[in-house]
């Protein structure tokens, strides 16, 4: 596998044109998976083949239990700058709920030594959990703060058709999940996160100031972006694609010399949606200028005209910032109270 | 003397090498299929002409694979050097269309049964033979699909042989979908079906079988001649609808009309006259010559009457005058259709329709979307009932929409339309069919095994249960393993309730429904789940009761709407969600706000499918 990765962006070399890689982001499994010899290949492959900026945003994602003491110092001395945890939950019994491979423990463990070699650290927490009372989410929250850390994704539980989750609640076995409950949980997150210092930058992504994830934040601002591996996707301004979801797949492929990937064309209305998607999700909102710029009035008109209600409703707002020349820019942004409905509203904005 | 006689053997001459047949089958058991080989191998069709399903030329009935209208075509063939005129009538399948087929069968003098040899005799096979045995029609048995693996030859032939009393060298066995037998089929048709019979002297006799609206040329009337002959120019007569016109054109029915001077006794073709509306022409109806007409109409002409009422209504308020206009044009070409406006005080003006089915009400909210461009609303369908009131228990009030209910204070008594039911089933499932049927208030008049292994059952059995969730439930009780026709047998007391539906405390008049009382209780709260499931969450709570009168027999809540939101939205998440979201959206356009709550338009329609 991660030979075909080697070859992948060898093969791929041409497709940025010289545009400079900002940031690099090793996620989606595969990073616990990964040697330290085979982590520097993959980052040397890189350096190699495309132009890395100065100062880059390099991230590694792994589990608690794959960061042994032995890991983390081997990674300290590699190119990676930034690490993204998946704690979870700092309690026993939410951990394996959620049917994760470690324990408290080991969360609390590694988090105290991966904050003694690196700064930019980001880790994951979830909430709504059923039985998951206020309190216990609270106290979660606390022993973050307390291991100082920079930044937090922050996601609430949420139960995919056909998982195993799914099929202990249809059976009554758990609990099914409670709104009520996790709304009362995000809002307390994003009160005590303020209190912390920390931007609530997008629905799920808190960071202190300079420590946003630059990697993150270039997918919702539309950048272009190169993914390398299996079902990893791919993006050019109007063109999107991705690899085939299938191991074997993707490796014959590959060593033929081939990328097995499947493109599309995105449409003017599709790019207007998915800013629209994007851009309510994060406090940049959606900006009325580009909306007219980018996409026409047409465009601007049946945005504002759709989120008249909302904006009536008190779930989204029109605020308004100045440019560095100092000139008004308004953008339509979802409040606190929408925050929880954004794909409703988001759909509702669409264009069909 | 002489001379006449020539004459006379002249004309005799010209019928006896003239064939008029139609297929009859059970639906999917092969009709089309076996029609496109029919006109191969008589080079009816060039190849450039050919493709699948010929004579199915609406695209919804290619694309569901079904026929929706009888089709008539006219092939030549050469036997024992002969040459002979083969016209060849498709029918419908479905029991929705069995006027339509019963007078097509009328038209011919024999028919091709066909079998399916996996499937053996189903519903529509008994109940279409037997329209063609009312008619004296030659039938010829066809074990179709003998290529299928899961063919079953003998047995099904045995099964034929049982049901006809023939011999069993009198089926022939065939394969539409590989040509197998199409040959013996041919030589069937010449050699066992009769020449028609007829007196091409008599006055002008045809009889109409089909009608086609073309919208440069006006309605094309399908007729077969009894007796006389119809010319170009003629002045002519419909006699049920009592109007005359003049034949601007005559022609016979190739793969593309062929204009002719005359179509004489015993020929089947088709005339314009310049008629405008569908309406005009009615199936069953006899043609005559206007000055000269024949004091005999074609027996058999009935009035189609509509079984099932549904309201249509615009998803959008401001499309009333083009859903207007659209139906009108609908009903240019489809002279079954019926409907006169009505208004509800939930969807605003809409229609009150009348269609002859389910399949046809499906057929028609299809062909309203895709050829209009019509998304429209279908209310609870229900059939016509006759209400009674205590202050004129003779008079007859016809209810074809539950609002039209009188008050059960003043109500003296309901009637409800029957039906016999004819169901074919594997002896597995006798005990599953028999109780759903006894659950819709079925009774069984009758039981016979067609073989060891297949039962005949019949019921009587309101209408109102069919529409209500019969088919599927059919198909569920029995793996698929039954057939279903049916025939109205008049009219019965019944003991009806109208069951309302509040939507935040707002009765909303389109969600009602007319139901049996004994079933009331139950269909109330099963439409209350129902409607739970299929009504999107909003932001606020949303009770959902339903009342007989001022009674509330059941009640849900739709819990309010609080997290709307996804989790990660990264790299390919993007695209996923979006996709996502804009089949959100898509699916809002369907929905129609009541009050404060949007409700989509599938769910106006969910009381027909409780079970699923
Ligand atoms: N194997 C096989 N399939 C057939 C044959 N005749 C028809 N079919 C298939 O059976 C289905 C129904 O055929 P169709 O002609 O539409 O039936 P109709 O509803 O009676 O008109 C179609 O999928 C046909 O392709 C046959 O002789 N052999
Ligand atoms: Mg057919």
């Amino acid at each position: 596998m991660v030979k075909a990765l080697l070859a992948e962006l060898e093969l791929r070399k041409g497709e940025l044109q010289g545009q400079v890689v900002e940031t690099i982001y090793l996620g989606g499994g595969t990073p616990s998976l990964l040697g330290d010899e085979e982590l520097t290949a993959i980052l040397d492959t890189v350096y190699k083949n495309y132009s890395v900026t100065e100062d880059p945003e390099i991230t590694l994602e792994a589990n608690p239990d794959d960061l042994t003491n032995k890991r983390i110092n081997a990674l300290s001395n590699s190119l990676v700058n930034r690490l993204s945890i998946g704690i979870q939950s700092f309690f026993e019994d939410d951990l394996k709920n959620m049917n994760r491979a470690h324990n408290a423990q080991e969360a609390k463990d590694c988090l105290a030594l991966a904050s003694r070699y690196f700064d930019n650290i980001t880790i994951d927490l979830i909430y709504g959990i059923p039985n998951m009372s206020l309190n216990k989410w609270q106290e979660n929250l606390e022993i973050a703060f307390g291991f100082g850390v920079n930044h937090i994704s922050s996601y609430a539980l949420t139960v995919e058709p056909k998982t195993a989750l799914d099929t202990f609640i249809k059976k009554g076995t758990f609990q099914p999940i409670d709104e009520s409950l996790a709304l009362q949980h995000f809002n307390y997150l994003v009160d005590r996160t303020a209190e912390e210092g920390f931007i609530h930058y997008e629905i799920s992504n808190f960071g202190k100031p300079g420590y946003f994830s630059k990697h993150n934040t270039s997918y919702w601002q539309g950048k272009p972006y190169v993914g390398i591996g299996p079902s990893a996707h791919s993006f050019h301004g109007t063109k999107r694609s991705w690899n085939v979801a299938n191991n074997s797949k993707y490796v014959k492929a590959i060593q033929g010399n081939e990328l097995p990937s499947t493109m599309e064309v995105l449409t003017t209305t599709d790019l207007y949606n998915e800013y629209i998607m994007t851009g309510l999700r994060t406090i940049w909102g959606v900006s009325l200028d580009k909306l007219e710029g980018d996409f026409g009035i047409l465009y601007k008109q049946h945005a504002l005209k759709a989120s008249k209600k909302y904006l009536e409703k008190g779930l989204l707002s029109i605020s308004c910032d100045l440019d560095e020349n100092q000139k008004p820019i308004e953008k339509l942004v979802t409040t606190q109270k929408g925050k929880f409905l954004v794909d409703g509203i988001a759909s509702e904005l669409f264009m069909i | 003397m002489n001379y006449i006689c020539k004459l006379s053997q002249g004309i005799n001459s010209f019928m006896k090498n003239i064939r008029n047949f139609c297929i009859i089958a059970h639906i999917d058991h092969g009709k089309s299929t076996l029609a496109d080989r029919l006109l191969d191998f008589t080079g009816s069709v060039t190849d450039r002409e050919k493709q699948d399903q010929l004579l199915d030329n609406m695209d919804l009935e290619r694309e569901r694979g079904i026929t929706i209208k009888s089709h008539a075509i006219q092939m030549e063939y050469t036997h024992k050097g002969e040459q002979y005129i083969l016209n060849l009538i498709d029918t419908p399948g479905h029991v929705d269309f069995s006027y339509e087929v019963s007078r097509s069968i009328a038209a011919c003098e024999g028919a091709l049964l066909i079998v399916d040899a996996a499937q053996s005799i189903q519903a529509q096979t008994i109940s279409n033979l037997y329209l063609a045995l009312e008619n004296d029609l030659e039938i010829i048995p066809i074990l179709n699909k003998v290529d299928l693996p899961s063919a079953n030859p003998e047995e099904v032939t045995d099964d034929i042989v049982d049901l006809l009393g023939c011999d069993p060298e009198e089926v022939i066995h065939a394969s539409g979908k590989t040509g197998f037998g199409v040959d013996n089929i041919l030589e069937a048709v010449i050699e066992r079906i009769p020449a028609p019979k007829g007196n091409p002297d008599e006055p002008l006799q045809a009889l109409i079988f089909d009608s086609v609206y073309n919208p440069f040329r006006g309605v094309e009337t399908y007729f077969r001649v009894i007796n006389g002959s119809i010319k170009k120019n003629q002045e002519i007569k419909f006699i049920a609808t009592g109007k005359n016109y003049y034949a601007d054109e005559v022609g016979t029915l190739k793969l593309k009309q062929f204009p002719r001077q005359e179509i004489k006794a015993g020929d089947v073709g088709y005339v314009i006259t310049g008629i405008k509306e569908a309406k005009e022409v009615k199936v069953g109806d006899t043609i005559t010559d206007a000055k000269n007409p024949t004091k005999n109409a074609v027996s058999g002409f009935e009035d189609v009457k509509p079984m099932v009422f549904a309201g249509i209504y615009p998803v959008d308020t401001e499309d009333y005058e083009e859903l207007r206009a659209s139906m009108e044009k609908l009903q240019l070409n489809d002279a079954s259709l019926i409907f006169s406006p009505e208004s509800s005080a939930a969807l605003g003006f809409g229609f009150r329709c009348g269609f002859l089915g389910m399949l046809h009400m499906e057929i028609i909210q299809e062909r309203l979307e895709r050829e209009f461009d019509m998304t429209v609303i279908t209310t609870v369908p229900n059939v016509s009932y006759h209400a009674f009131t205590k202050k004129d228990p003779d008079e007859i009030i016809i209810v074809n929409n539950p609002s039209d209910l009188p008050d059960p204070s003043g109500l003296d008594r309901v009637e409800e339309p029957y039906i016999k039911a004819t169901i074919i089933t594997k002896a597995d499932f006798v005990g599953n069919v028999m109780s759903l049927c006894i659950e819709k208030r079925g009774m069984i008049t009758n039981q016979t095994y067609l073989t060891t292994d297949r039962v005949e059952l019949n019921f009587d059995m309101p209408l109102a249960e069919i529409v209500f969730d019969f088919y599927d439930r059919l198909k569920t009780v029995s793996k698929g393993y039954a057939s279903f026709d049916y025939h109205p047998i008049g009219m019965k007391s019944s003991k009806l309730v109208r069951v309302d539906i509040l939507l935040n405390a707002q009765p909303v008049d389109a969600l009602s429904a007319l139901i049996h009382a004994d079933n009331a209780q139950y269909i109330g709260k099963r439409m209350c789940e129902k409607l739970k499931e299929l009504i999107p969450r909003q932001q606020f709570d949303i009770p959902i009761q339903a009342a007989i009168g001022a009674k509330i027999i059941s009640r849900e809540t739709i819990k309010a709407l609080r997290k709307d939101v996804t989790a990660k939205c990264y790299g390919g998440d993007i695209s996923r969600k979006r996709k996502l979201l804009e089949k959100q959206k898509k699916g809002k356009k369907r929905m129609r706000q009541v009050g404060n709550v949007e409700i989509p338009q599938q769910a106006f329609m969910a009381v027909l499918k409780l079970n699923d």
